[in-house]
């Protein structure tokens, strides 16, 4: 298990990124917390000609709100983010799925934009982006841009980066006041891969439940304000919208009916958290 | 005997490994410092379950940089010669792929380079021509006449079709009251020790001799299978053991191809080779533990007590019938009627091979795939019958006058009371209030359920066991394989201080402390005086075929060889003090560091003093009683060769294992909650109490990940699915609760100390009892391994959500 031969960069500023990333483009690989890509180089099943060290680019780091969300920045590790004593004020949210990413260890070196970056069908920050509308914010030598987290995610471990930009940081919405909040993970150990992860928000228009585990990518829809068995069917059709997946853990059936349960406990708890 | 129990034995005394192995001064294989010019070894593996290899074409690999050598199987099958077989088959088992592969993951080429990275790059530019064929995985479907054959030269994939008859079992079934009978499958899995296999490798032109440190843990049996392969003499082998080892639980037996392998490869590279395997390997080639499909039928009265056993087992030990197979299988010939005095049994036993990975030791060893089928067994009779299953436990257990007990089979079960075992289990452990516990969360809807199961845990292996798979008339032939040598030293240097030596590979379980707690025992030290060495070289230590760490042998006879080996040393000293102290040598006593005059403390000299006499004043020494090194050669007379009527006592010691769990099942999601697990075991003498539960405790976890978490997955074209650790699930401290672990002690007369093997019990005990405990939560008489939450779900499906 050892790499192909690589090239290290070790960036110190914005613009030698995007330099690298303009030259190599699809041939490079942005390492921040390196906590999935240095298993995948190791494994052979990346093999990146260079790879762009971006944590030592100070510009990158930093958490702050402003416009109503939350701002985390490309170097910002996740054990930083849980750390912030102002997050679960500002999203509660957020507070209570980033415990349930990977274990302590691998977040205290993995970062808040690379778990976007590498747009796992189970990770619980796309999902949580998802569910909330936040956005991803990226650059290039040619300007930045903002993709809503609906289009950010475009399918298993894609996202609408082009091989020429930089996540710069992600948006996540603040909570409003009044509003109620869950989460429920089923894994088959402590830290493992979610088989079925939902979040729930509700406020007084309603509940936006959000799922992970059961396609290519997180999904949400809104349940609005429907209860017992209306409820109950709103879910299953959710459920048998999503392109579920056989693997050694589960099979789609298993998920589709864990997710329908799961939602629903989410859901009311969201919703009696509200009061 | 009784002077055994005294002094430092069963007491908790620190490890003496402890502190180096925690600062990260242990010394792994990857740490020791290899001579200049130590080339790296990587292995392409094959990606197909089954296939014929067209062409290797290897140039382009052989160009690359830092590239000194290229094997594949054409030069290791010039070089060296089939590894032996454990039975009468014809077929040939290499170290590499030869014209053909057989599971994904064989090795195909090695390429031996200047760092294990430039050795990987060129891997790559192997060129391997397949063309594939079906495979199966299936062993039902292998034994069938239409599966695709593994090998040419057989005429099938079953490689042993043996019967054996002990009593009257026929008789029994046709006047039997009831006959009941359970169909299970048992999976693979294997102990993922954390370190993986190691190998440096070096071979001497001059004297064509090889020389191989490795993490390898014995038995030395596969030292004579490995010389034999490269054609030489045993002394021409040299085989080293390295200082540490990161566990092992019976796995790093299956280094030995990898040894031979590297062996080639260090003789064509003309230079010294290491091997580390990574992960991937390991979890795809090392080995696994066999995989098995049982139909166990039992001739029943209607009180539960069971008159015969019928066994069908078809064992499957992947694709090559590769040594010490098929030991899985007969390891447990003695023990087939577990805890129970069953006087007639009939087993029919298939060993067939399959496109998957070629089976070796793992923890258990036989034991999980044998109880699994009985205890389940048990259960369903006391279902069926509308009886107590602790009442048809107790009714079959061998009585307590009955021991030493021989078994149908011919086991002989050295020592034990089991009847007052499992009482003093169900009354300490507390299976009454577990059992109301039960009620009320059923009277609740909860889905709630308790398993119980009585096992015999054998220990230290009869080298003979395996030929019971020969006939008589084959073993007549052969000639006698038996017994269980086990080898400890004793010696002196010139301060008078002690060292142990112990034919032993440890990894970690603790011996060095144990071996000095004996040690120091009999020559009243204490055990920091003691230094151990716990490591094998085949061209300077005393050693047997025997010798290694497996089936829990060390307590019972290594501990055992090293008790006696001291003795020895202080009856040669006593000797020389009886002179120096003018006393008698019965009339002397060694203690506190002192040898002394029995009843006259006064009258004595320090025990290094003493003991230096024979290095610095010979002369003052009496006849016999020079007293440098005493070596011991132990084997007990129990371990007979399976006799005509295939009579085999297959393990020295039998330790005995009662638990009981309380498990509830989450009607949502199907996840398995132990609520409470109780195990309770007799061991015979404890050494180290410590040590013990630190045993148990991982047993435990073990058969905790092969009972809910762990299988090593195939798909039907024999593509290995368990790949990493993200798809073969080994529990962690998170999923393994504290298992509550009570004791009993009926010594065994067999072995120097009374002590037994408590390593493996678990893991043959807590798969069938947590399946019990499922079955009987959903009231369903068919569970398979592993218990995943999608498997519950799937139960609950099949029974309806009603309860």
């Amino acid at each position: 298990m050892k790499p192909a031969p690589f090239d290290y960069l070790r960036a110190t500023t914005r613009a030698e990124v995007h330099e690298a990333l303009d030259a190599e483009g699809g041939d490079a690989a942005v390492m921040a917390g390196g906590q999935t890509l240095i298993p995948l180089l190791s494994m052979r099943m990346a093999r990146p000609t260079v790879l762009i060290d971006i944590m030592h680019v100070g510009e990158l780091g930093g958490i702050s709100v402003s416009d109503g969300a939350i701002r985390v920045g490309a170097s910002v590790r996740q054990a930083a983010l849980l750390d912030w004593p102002e997050l679960a004020t500002h999203q509660p949210l957020l507070a209570i799925t980033m415990p349930w990413i990977g274990h302590a260890q691998t977040r205290s070196r993995g970062t808040v934009c690379g778990s976007a970056a590498l747009a796992d069908p189970s990770a619980e920050i796309p999902l949580t982006m998802v569910t909330l509308g936040g956005e991803i914010e990226l650059s290039s030598s040619k300007g930045t841009r903002r993709v809503a987290a609906e289009d950010f995610f475009t399918g298993l471990m894609s996202t609408a980066r082009e091989d020429d930009e930089l996540i710069e940081a992600v948006h996540i919405p603040c909570s409003a006041a009044g509003t109620g909040h869950a989460f429920h993970e089923f894994a088959r150990r402590h830290g493992d891969f979610a088989i079925v992860a939902c979040a729930a928000v509700a406020d007084t228009q309603g509940t936006r439940l959000g799922v992970g585990g059961l396609g290519d990518r997180a999904y949400a829809c809104d349940v609005g304000t429907l209860e017992g068995s209306a409820l109950d069917d709103a879910l299953t059709e959710f459920a048998n919208s999503l392109d579920a997946r056989d693997d050694l853990s589960a099979s789609a059936g298993y998920r589709r009916t864990l997710m329908r349960k799961l939602g629903r406990q989410t859901i009311e708890e969201a919703r009696r958290c509200r009061a | 005997m009784t002077d055994a129990r005294a002094g430092w034995l069963g007491q908790s005394i620190e490890r003496v490994e402890d502190a180096a192995l925690l600062t990260g001064r242990g010394r792994f294989i990857d740490d020791l410092a290899v001579r200049p010019g130590t080339l790296h070894a990587a292995i392409l593996r094959s990606p197909h379950a089954h296939a014929i290899i067209k062409t290797i074409d290897a140039d382009a690999a052989r160009a690359a940089p830092g590239v000194a050598a290229v094997l594949t199987g054409a030069e290791v099958t010039a070089h060296s010669s089939s590894l032996p077989v454990g039975l009468r088959a014809n077929v040939k088992c290499w170290p590499i792929a030869v014209d053909r592969v057989r599971y994904a993951g064989e090795p195909v080429a090695v390429i031996v380079a200047a760092d294990r990275y430039q050795a990987e790059d060129a891997l790559e530019l192997i060129e391997v021509d397949y063309d594939p064929l079906p495979a199966v995985v299936d062993p039902s479907e292998s034994i069938a006449g239409h599966a695709p054959r593994l090998h040419e030269t057989l005429e099938s994939n079953v490689v042993s079709d043996r019967s054996f008859r002990y009593g009257d079992p026929e008789q029994a079934f046709e006047s039997a009251m009831h006959r009941i009978a359970v169909d299970v499958r048992y999976p693979r899995n294997a102990c993922t020790p954390i370190e993986t296999y190691g190998v440096i490798a070096e071979y001497d032109p001059g004297e064509n001799a090889y020389d191989v440190t490795s993490n390898f843990m014995g038995p030395f049996t596969l030292h004579a299978v490995m010389a034999r392969a490269l054609n030489v003499p045993g002394n021409r082998l040299r085989l080293r053991t390295a200082p540490d080892s990161g566990g092992s639980f019976g796995v790093k037996q299956g280094v030995f191809p990898y040894i031979v392998l590297m062996s080639l490869a260090a003789r064509m590279a003309n230079a010294p080779v290491k091997w580390i395997e990574d992960r991937l390997e390991h979890l795809a080639a090392s080995i696994s533990a066999t995989n098995r499909v049982t139909r166990l039928e039992a001739a029943v009265e209607s009180d539960g007590r069971i008159t015969a056993l019928n066994y069908d087992q078809i064992e499957d030990v992947g694709a090559h019938i590769r040594a010490p197979e098929p030991a899985t299988l007969y390891r447990m010939q003695g023990n087939m009627t577990g805890a129970y005095a069953i006087p007639n049994v009939a087993i029919r036993n298939r060993i067939v091979l399959t496109n998957k990975t070629p089976t070796g030791l793992n923890r258990g060893f036989g034991g999980p795939q044998v109880y699994f089928a009985l205890e389940r067994l048990m259960q369903r009779i006391a279902v069926e019958l509308k009886l107590d299953p602790l009442d048809v436990i107790r009714r079959n257990l061998v009585p307590a006058g009955a021991f030493p007990y021989r078994t149908a089979s011919g086991g002989l079960l050295d020592s034990g009371d089991y009847k007052a075992a499992l009482d003093c289990a169900v009354r300490k452990g507390g299976l009454t209030e577990l059992q109301s516990r039960r009620d009320k969360a059923r009277a609740q809807g909860r889905l709630y359920g308790i398993g119980m199961t009585a096992v015999v845990e054998p220990s230290i292996s009869n080298m003979g066991y395996i030929t019971a798979v020969l006939t008589p008339e084959e073993r007549q032939k052969a000639g006698p394989k038996n017994g269980a040598q086990a080898t400890a030293t004793v010696a002196v240097d010139p301060s008078g201080s002690i060292t142990a030596h112990v034919s032993s590979a440890p990894q970690g379980q603790g011996h060095r402390t144990v071996a000095a707690q004996v040690v120091a025992n009999v020559l009243g030290l204490r055990p920091s005086d003691i230094r151990v060495v716990a490591e094998t070289d085949t061209a300077r230590d005393p050693w047997s075929i025997a010798s290694g760490n497996y089936s829990s042998r060390f307590a019972g006879a290594v501990a055992g060889a090293l008790h006696l080996a001291a003795k020895q040393l202080r009856d040669k000293l006593a000797r020389t003090a009886a002179t120096r102290l003018n006393v008698k040598p019965e009339d002397i006593a060694f203690a506190e560091g002192q040898v002394m005059a029995r009843g006259n403390p006064d009258n004595a000299v320090a025990f290094g003093r003493l003991a230096a006499t024979s290095h610095w004043s010979p002369g003052l020494v009496p006849e016999g009683g020079e007293a440098l090194r005493e070596t011991v050669f132990w084997t007990p007379p129990q371990l007979e060769a399976p006799g005509d009527g295939d009579e085999t006592n297959s393990s020295l010691c039998h330790g005995f294992i009662f638990d009981f769990c309380g498990v509830e099942i989450d009607p949502v999601s199907g996840a398995l909650r132990i609520d409470k697990y109780v195990t309770m075991h007799d061991c015979g003498t404890v050494l180290h109490p410590g040590l013990v539960a630190g045993q148990v405790t991982g047993g435990f976890a073990h058969a905790l990940g092969a009972a809910i978490y762990e299988e090593f997955a195939y798909a039907p074209d024999g593509a290995f699915l368990s790949g990493t650790f993200a798809d073969y699930l080994v529990p962690t401290a998170m999923e393994v609760p504290e298992p509550v672990i009570l004791h009993f002690s009926t010594p065994s007369p067999f072995t120097p100390l009374g002590a037994k093997g408590v390593g493996e019990g678990n893991c043959m005990s807590t798969p069938v009892c947590i399946a019990n405990a499922v079955a009987d939560a959903l009231g369903v008489a068919n569970v398979k391994l592993p218990l995943t939450p999608a498997a519950i779900a799937d139960l609950l499906e099949a029974r309806g959500t009603s309860s």
